[in-house]
């Protein structure tokens, strides 16, 4: 089923990864604590920028120059990821832990056919010779659905639909069966109905394999649907953690509650939809203080000047719910109200 | 405090594409060190006459005591000082190679100019009547460029002199002929790119003519990669015109053109190898400057790179 | 796939007309009296007169190039004025020169190239891009003749007594003979034929045929001859394959598949050599089609320093003599050969890519 209140798979303590640009230092991960329980599926979510995409790569070391991991631990399956070796990460690269990308189609190399790119997982990771691993390639393709296996196997990407990429980009992933892996906005670059039936075959198999996901998307509708747990980032950090339901009926930082009520709800008339004013902060030039402080109504409304000086840690709120937010500390710094704005 | 939140500042003054461009282009060090060197050779072209201590084609035999194709002598090396200074030695016609060399910047900047203007008229008439005339005219234009392009460019060239004779000009006019075919594709691929755009359909129905919708609208999207091409044109210009006079087909003795300097010494290369290195040397160094400045302009015009 | 075939092949037939034409017309217009030419200043009107006849020069132009179509298309190139012997046989001695020296220069600058570019665009901004960059630079904007005669220094002269000595002129050394193999397997063929032909070109490529005949000295000896030319012949076409293969292997490198595949747990080294580089080659395996007439223009230059004969000194020489057979026969082989090698590269490309089907 579900989560389990064991030790978790996959534990993330203060990620920090930095990009050195010419124009200055973006700090696109800057102290990032994750958790995923084996067998869950962790949403995490937040606008474009925010950092999602890169601290999934980081977990699995495959930030280019010029990002580096500058601080962290990742602890998978009792070791510490950022100590291993290059070699050693690359055993545990689509075997324990496996990855698939928002564009499925240019995830997939043109010049090779899907049955070479998917055999290859088991060449590499199993040592299988090549008749043995192109029939377990098509055997993964009739398992993530894609009808004809044994003549879609000699296809050449670009003769297959986004839909059916993500198929084989699933396939590929899963080969092995990993214990967790990271979905990269699988259903964004889909057409809808396709999203769904991609969704679907990321559910079925997660419930089979047992697999922990951490789904990472813009998309609240789908996390709602699809996570047990959801963490929210902005600006480089987590401001909200919660179980899924926890959070959609009672989302407690300023940020969060404006991502929901930004979401249009049908049946319900509407004559401006919701936004949350200003846009998202300069990684460079980082302002002290809270990261939403300059968009934070609450903040505004409250009078609250502690935001900009100083930046609050994640602080429990309720089970397994926590939030990086002023609002919520046990010491009001000056005139707060406690509980919820 | 201020309740008003605090957008990032936009500059809302529009910035030209040039002056994007300009900057961009002054942050690259392929640019900078191809833009330096050609403002050093610049300067050297017209200054020569300063810069030389002596005239280029004076003979120096019976003025001074030198030996034919005599070694460089250079005072701070340890030539003694009794001797006069040959930087760079003295030719087989008892002339001083320094001077030459300095004169032959002017020779080859000339060259490479000249072909690379005439090449880009020439080529932009041709590409912008075949891109957008389209049919049968685009087929003959293009596939008299195909014919021309399908000569080994040196050779058509060598055989185009071989018509009109040898010398500079000719050498000139040759290796013009020779180059056109390049900017009249770079121009004929930016024409038919552009010709099926709304825009030139809105000109059209504002009672636009073809000439001026061709001249205002299209061809100004034509220069960026023209540029580009053009720098690089000087480059394998000048290349050319020292291969053709290297050959005795351009420029002739005693012009001091760096190739026909090399090509009339090239038998002494073991016993006077100055006479062979120097010319030689300002080409490249005169050619690669023009080269990192082509590579630095397509940079800096790289539409990718729009930030 | 047969089609484009067809169709590229029909497209080049406008094209070698055009070649045989301008050729025809170039040849014609180069000023001077062939006659005079070869036979001397004080040849006399009566004898140029006979001299026209037999070279059938006092034809109007049209005929003259219809004569010369309907030769050329049976495989006769004419006589050459200046030496009286079939062109076609002195092309057969003289292009087997040129087809190895390009053939060595290219396959140096391949060799070199492709391997710089690759360590380049993995390792980009490190010292050895940077100066395998610098040097690319400097090495397309060098004339190639001014290279030759400073290696020609520098290994003949210089290095003299040393065991990297390398000889400055010919192709062999002075009294080394390179048998034919034909000869030295005692076959018996005839002086003429599409067979001689080809047996012939392979036999004058000197280091093809020793490597044929097992001779170890010449083998040895050619080769050395060959080095210095090939070298310099090699540095334009290697500056532009390693530029060309750094920044396509850039490109490369960027994409998500490249990114997807070390996700799945591939080697960085496996990734660069065989995800990135199959598609780094596709607009390579172009640049290397174009290269061809970059050789051949440069073999010119290099075939007069490093005294080759080859086809590109003759040309030249031709030029300067009015010899219109060699001029028209020489160039339009040359450009024949162009075309050809342009168009078995644009082919190759629809089995090097598969995205490109041309159905």
């Amino acid at each position: 089923m579900t989560s389990n209140a064991a030790t978790p798979l996959l534990d993330i303590r203060g990620l920090k990864t930095y990009f050195f640009t010419e124009d200055g230092v973006v700090k696109a991960v800057d102290g990032v604590d994750l958790h995923v329980r084996p067998g869950e599926i962790l949403g995490l979510v937040g606008e474009s920028g925010c950092g999602k995409s890169v601290t999934s790569l980081s977990v699995l070391r495959l930030v280019d120059e010029p990002g580096r991991i500058v601080a962290g631990e990742v602890w998978f399956e009792g070791r510490n990821l950022m100590a291993l070796s290059e070699a050693e990460m690359s055993h545990i690269r689509g075997n324990r832990i496996s990855m698939i990308f928002q564009q499925p189609k240019s995830s997939l190399n043109p010049v090779f056919t899907i049955g070479d790119q998917i055999a290859e997982v088991f060449q590499v990771h199993q040592g299988l010779k090549k008749k043995q691993a192109w029939a377990e390639a098509v055997e993964l393709l009739r398992l993530v659905g894609l009808p004809d296996p044994e003549s879609k196997a000699h296809a050449y990407p670009h003769q297959l639909s986004g839909g059916q990429a993500q198929r084989v980009m699933i396939a590929m992933a899963l080969a092995l069966r990993p214990t967790l892996l990271i979905a990269d906005e699988p259903t964004t670059a889909l057409d809808v109905t396709i999203q769904a039936q991609i969704m679907d075959l990321i559910l079925d198999l997660r419930a089979r394999f047992n697999t922990a996901v951490i789904l990472i998307s813009h998309d609240l509708g789908l996390i709602a649907e699809a996570a047990d747990r959801v963490a929210v980032m902005y600006a480089g950090r987590i401001v909200e953690q919660a179980p899924v339901r926890e959070l959609f009926a009672a989302p407690h930082h300023p940020y969060t509650q404006g991502l929901i009520a930004s979401v249009p709800v049908l049946g319900r008339v509407q004559d401006r939809l919701a936004t949350i004013p200003g846009t998202v902060p300069n990684l460079v030039d980082l302002p002290p203080g809270c990261r939403f402080a300059p968009r934070c109504t609450a903040r505004q409304e409250h009078d609250l000047t502690i935001c900009t000086e100083d930046e609050p840690d994640l602080l429990p709120v309720a089970e397994g719910h926590r939030v990086r937010c002023w609002l919520y500390a046990p010491q009001p710094a000056s005139s707060s109200p406690e509980g919820r704005a | 405090m201020t309740t008003t939140p605090s957008a990032p500042e936009t500059d809302i003054r529009p910035v030209s594409l040039w002056r994007i461009t300009w900057r961009r282009l002054l942050r690259q060090r392929s640019a900078q060190v191809g833009g330096a060197i050609l403002l050093a050779l610049v300067f050297i072209a017209v200054f020569a006459p300063v810069l030389a201590p002596y005239d280029p084609l004076e003979v120096l035999i019976g003025k001074e005591d030198v030996r034919k194709r005599e070694a460089p002598c250079i005072h701070l090396l340890g030539c003694p000082p009794e001797k006069p200074q040959h930087i760079m030695g003295i030719d087989g016609n008892f002339r001083d190679v320094f001077s030459r060399v300095l004169y032959g910047t002017r020779v080859s900047l000339f060259v490479g100019f000249t072909t690379v203007t005439f090449a880009i008229v020439a080529g932009t008439l041709l590409g912008a009547i075949s891109g957008y005339a389209g049919g049968w005219v685009d087929n003959v234009i293009m596939r008299l460029m195909d014919v021309l392009m399908a000569f080994p460019s040196l050779l058509l060239a060598i055989a185009i002199v071989a018509v009109l004779g040898r010398g500079l000009q000719n050498a000139l006019l040759a290796i013009a002929i020779v180059s056109t075919p390049v900017y009249a594709r770079v121009v004929r691929a930016s024409v038919l790119s552009l010709k099926e755009r709304e825009f030139v359909q809105a000109s059209r129905a504002l009672g636009a003519s073809h000439a001026h919708i061709l001249l205002r609208r299209i061809l100004p999207n034509a220069l960026p990669p023209l540029i580009v091409q053009g720098t690089l044109g000087v480059a394998s210009a000048i290349l050319d015109a020292a291969a053709l006079s290297f050959l005795g087909l351009g420029a002739q003795p005693p012009t001091p053109e760096w190739g026909t300097m090399l090509g009339t010494e090239r038998n002494q290369v073991f016993t006077a190898p100055h006479l062979v290195f120097f010319p030689g040397l300002a080409i490249m160094i005169t050619v690669l400057a023009f080269n990192l400045l082509g590579d630095g302009l397509r940079d800096a015009l790289d539409p990718r790179l729009k930030s | 796939m047969l089609q484009y075939t067809i169709r590229r092949l029909l497209l080049s037939i406008p094209v070698l007309f055009g070649i045989l034409l301008v050729t025809f017309m170039l040849a014609r217009a180069i000023p001077g009296d062939p006659c005079k030419a070869m036979l001397g200043e004080k040849a006399t009107p009566e004898v140029c007169e006979r001299f026209y006849e037999e070279h059938g020069l006092n034809d109007p132009l049209p005929t003259q190039f219809a004569v010369y179509m309907g030769k050329v298309l049976r495989g006769d190139l004419g006589q050459s004025i200046r030496f009286s012997r079939p062109v076609a046989i002195i092309i057969l001695e003289r292009l087997p020169t040129t087809v190895e020296l390009s053939l060595a220069a290219l396959t140096l600058a391949v060799a070199i190239g492709i391997p710089l570019g690759i360590v380049s665009a993995v390792y980009r901004n490190s010292p050895v891009d940077v100066g395998t960059m610098v040097l690319a630079n400097a090495g397309v904007s060098m004339p190639v003749y001014w290279l030759g005669l400073i290696l020609a220094y520098t290994f003949a002269l210089l290095l003299k007594d040393t065991p990297f000595w390398l000889p400055p002129a010919g192709r062999l050394s002075a009294g080394v003979v390179a048998h034919p193999f034909y000869e030295v397997f005692g076959w018996d063929v005839p002086q003429e034929g599409a067979r001689y032909f080809l047996l012939e070109f392979i036999a004058n490529m000197y280091v093809v045929n020793s490597i044929i005949t097992r001779d170890w000295a010449v083998l040895k000896d050619a080769l050395q001859h060959l080095a210095l030319p090939a070298l310099a012949l090699s540095t334009i076409p290697l500056s532009i394959i390693a530029r060309m293969t750094r920044s396509s292997m850039l490109e490369v490198l960027r994409q998500d598949y490249i990114r997807a595949a070390r996700a799945k747990g591939l080697r960085r080294h496996v990734v660069i050599l065989k995800h990135a580089l199959r598609n780094a080659l596709l607009p390579i395996v172009t640049i290397i089609g174009l290269q061809v007439g970059l050789l051949f223009s440069g073999a010119v230059l290099t075939e007069t320093i490093f005294s080759f004969a080859g086809v590109g000194r003759m040309l030249f020489e031709a030029i300067t003599a009015r010899d219109y057979p060699v001029i028209q026969g020489f160039t339009v082989v040359i450009a024949l050969i162009y075309v050809g090698v342009n168009l078995l590269v644009d082919l190759s490309y629809v089995f090097v890519d598969p995205r490109i089907r041309l159905d």
